[in-house]
């Protein structure tokens, strides 16, 4: 694992040093350094406001960073956006479309945009239009389509030209599971195809199913990064979840407390987790310990670390975003 | 709506030797970029043409209305030889056209955040503005030249034939860009459509404030002082000596003048709203 401090090669697609922005005087993002690799998915987590879109908007020219200098499939920010422009995608917060054209149109003037001819235009419009699979509703003015739809035709936009780098800030935010779990084959499949894909993301599992690799992001500041697996192993200890009725809660924080495997015990609502060196070995030690203390156990897990527990490691507090929580399975038993 | 998965070996990039994604974009030119922004704006119009009608209606109704209302009194103490109808002809497109811009399309643009989307293309930056007034201008000569079909309707007919019909649109299209400038600077200033629905409001000392209804020389007190400091005022008389009187070198170079000035100053704010909205400060 590396932490986002330590020295960054000089090559590769998205490299940021010390990059920083103030909006009068306040800090949204903090002397960042990034280094992504090419053909890399990088995913970038963090909750809402952390600074991930502030990021996005600074490395895709639409802020111009107050610090630090990046660059952009090669070609420097500051000194050269025109360049970077033409080597990104970019399908940024929110479905940013005009709903007052077809998608063909959308998609037809962002091939002008880019320089395309006329015969390009019309192979890579077919072409995204297939990948993102909108099919013959392509026609269609924009204000018919679902908010699934929307998003798919908002990325089909940003790949037109065939980006080096493409951008995505949350993607999958306010798509029902059915639509993001499309648009995370799609981002796969551009990722297969070469397309290094700088994702921004508040959904845990999504950072944990896609991304290559994950930064996290908190009031502005990389706290930690590096693969999934890395940053879970990190932790290096299973989870113990238990749920117990709601009176009793501060009763079972204080008895597993005195359990001498467990440590971080915490409680959110009726839940109070802990963590352990081996959840399968403790579990009946933990049990035991709730029984005699006359606390009620509705349900008893054990499970493998998540982002989520790599989030609350790091930060000390647990990841807030209006998502599914991950979704690793796990292993217990219900009372 | 069909949304069906497609085999991803049939749709993937193209990746070079090195097995990279090359980007396929290259700079469109300017010209590609200014019209690929107008063909898109003039393609709303269409679609929406009920934002057009009210502007179309204005001009046709003032004009009928004011040449039934006024015509008789207007004649009773004006110079023999008048033609009120063509007189007003000029007021009639000056209401249909003022206040004609794609400004609050470029409003819904920002607040959407598809002006961002265009942003993070390579397109010139002025090309955004530049476009839309290019849709202006189209529309604008298509109000003009409707209401002065209404006035043709009406038995009017140009003294200075169809090269001063020419040139008479071109006054028109000239005044459309040149207030058109106002709404922008807000547009792009605000980003709000309340202060661009209010900009409108400028259209009242313009159009009323002026020759709109009766000539200069039957004015008097201080309307006949302030009409002397409105463009429009120029700008109607330069059209009715187009259309009534002939090549009145003076009379026509005055209303260019005049418009023109307030072109410089409108398409000056706008272009400095347009410089801050895609500022990366």
């Amino acid at each position: 694992m590396r932490k986002p401090s330590e020295h960054q090669s000089p090559t590769g697609a998205i490299v940021a040093t010390r990059l920083g922005r103030d909006f009068g005087g306040t800090p949204a993002v903090r002397s960042l350094d990034l280094h992504v690799q090419r053909g890399e998915i990088y995913g970038f987590l963090g909750p809402n406001g952390a600074g991930k879109s502030t990021t996005v908007r600074m490395l895709c020219t639409l802020l111009a960073p107050t610090s630090g200098q990046a660059t952009v499939a090669g070609c420097d920010l500051d000194t050269d956006p025109g360049q970077v422009r033409l080597r990104i995608g970019v399908a940024l917060q929110g479905s940013s479309l005009d709903e007052s054209q077809t998608g063909r149109e959308l998609l037809r003037l962002q091939g002008r945009l880019y320089g395309l001819d006329r015969v390009t235009i019309d192979r890579r419009v077919a072409e995204v239009v297939d990948l993102v699979g909108i099919g013959e509703s392509i026609d269609d003015l924009i204000k018919t389509y679902s908010g699934g739809m929307k998003r798919r035709l908002d990325l089909a936009g940003s790949l037109v030209h065939q980006p080096d780098v493409l951008f995505l800030d949350e993607p999958t935010t306010g798509l029902d599971p059915a639509s993001r779990a499309r648009m995370w084959a799609e981002v796969r499949r551009l990722n297969d195809a070469g397309t290094t894909i700088f994702l921004t993301t508040q959904y845990l599992e999504e950072a944990d199913a896609l991304a290559d690799r994950v930064g996290i992001i908190v009031d502005g500041s990389l706290v930690v990064e590096g693969t999934p697996a890395e940053l879970k192993r990190q932790i290096g200890r299973d989870i113990v979840i238990a749920t117990v009725s709601e009176p009793q809660v501060a009763t079972a924080v204080e008895a597993l407390t005195s359990v001498p495997a467990a440590e971080d015990v915490t409680a959110h609502g009726d839940t109070v987790t802990m963590s352990v060196a081996d959840g399968a070995a403790t579990l009946l030690a933990i049990a035991t310990t709730l029984d005699r203390a006359g606390v009620s156990v509705r349900s008893l897990a054990t499970r493998t670390p998540t982002l989520d527990d790599v989030f609350l490691h790091h930060t000390g507090g647990r990841f807030e975003a209006d998502a599914p929580t991950d979704a690793t399975p796990e292993q217990g038993v219900s009372a | 709506m069909t949304t069906a998965m497609t085999n991803p070996m049939t749709t993937r990039p193209s990746p070079d030797d090195s097995g990279r994604v090359r980007t396929l974009a290259q700079p469109a030119g300017f010209g590609q970029d200014v019209t690929s922004v107008a063909a898109r704006a003039l393609r709303q119009i269409l679609r929406d043409p009920e934002a057009v009608i009210p502007s179309l209606f204005v001009g046709v109704f003032f004009y009928a209305v004011q040449v039934g209302v006024l015509q008789d009194l207007v004649m009773a103490s004006s110079p023999a030889g008048l033609d009120f109808k063509a007189f007003l002809l000029p007021m009639g497109i000056v209401f249909a056209i003022t206040g004609v811009s794609r400004a609050a399309a470029l409003v819904t643009d920002i607040q959407s955040g598809y002006f961002d989307r265009l942003l993070v293309t390579p397109i010139r930056r002025t090309a955004l503005l530049l476009g839309l007034m290019i849709a202006d201008l189209v529309l604008v000569l298509v109000l003009a030249s409707l209401v002065s079909v209404a006035g043709l309707l009406f038995g009017v007919r140009f003294v200075t034939g169809p090269l001063g019909f020419i040139s008479f649109l071109a006054l028109c299209a000239l005044w459309g860009l040149a207030f058109a400038g106002f709404p922008y600077a807000v547009a792009l200033r605000t980003g709000n459509p309340a202060a661009v629905n209010a900009s409108f409001l400028l259209f009242m000392p313009f159009a009323f404030l002026s020759t709109a209804f009766v000539p200069r020389d039957a004015m008097t007190g201080w309307m006949a002082e302030i009409v002397q400091y409105n463009p429009v005022t120029y700008l109607l008389e330069a059209l009715r000596a187009l259309l009534m009187v002939g090549w009145d070198g003076p009379v026509l170079a005055q209303g260019i003048g005049a418009v023109g000035a307030v072109f410089v100053v409108t398409l000056t704010l706008s272009a400095l709203a347009l410089r801050g909205r895609v500022s990366r400060a």
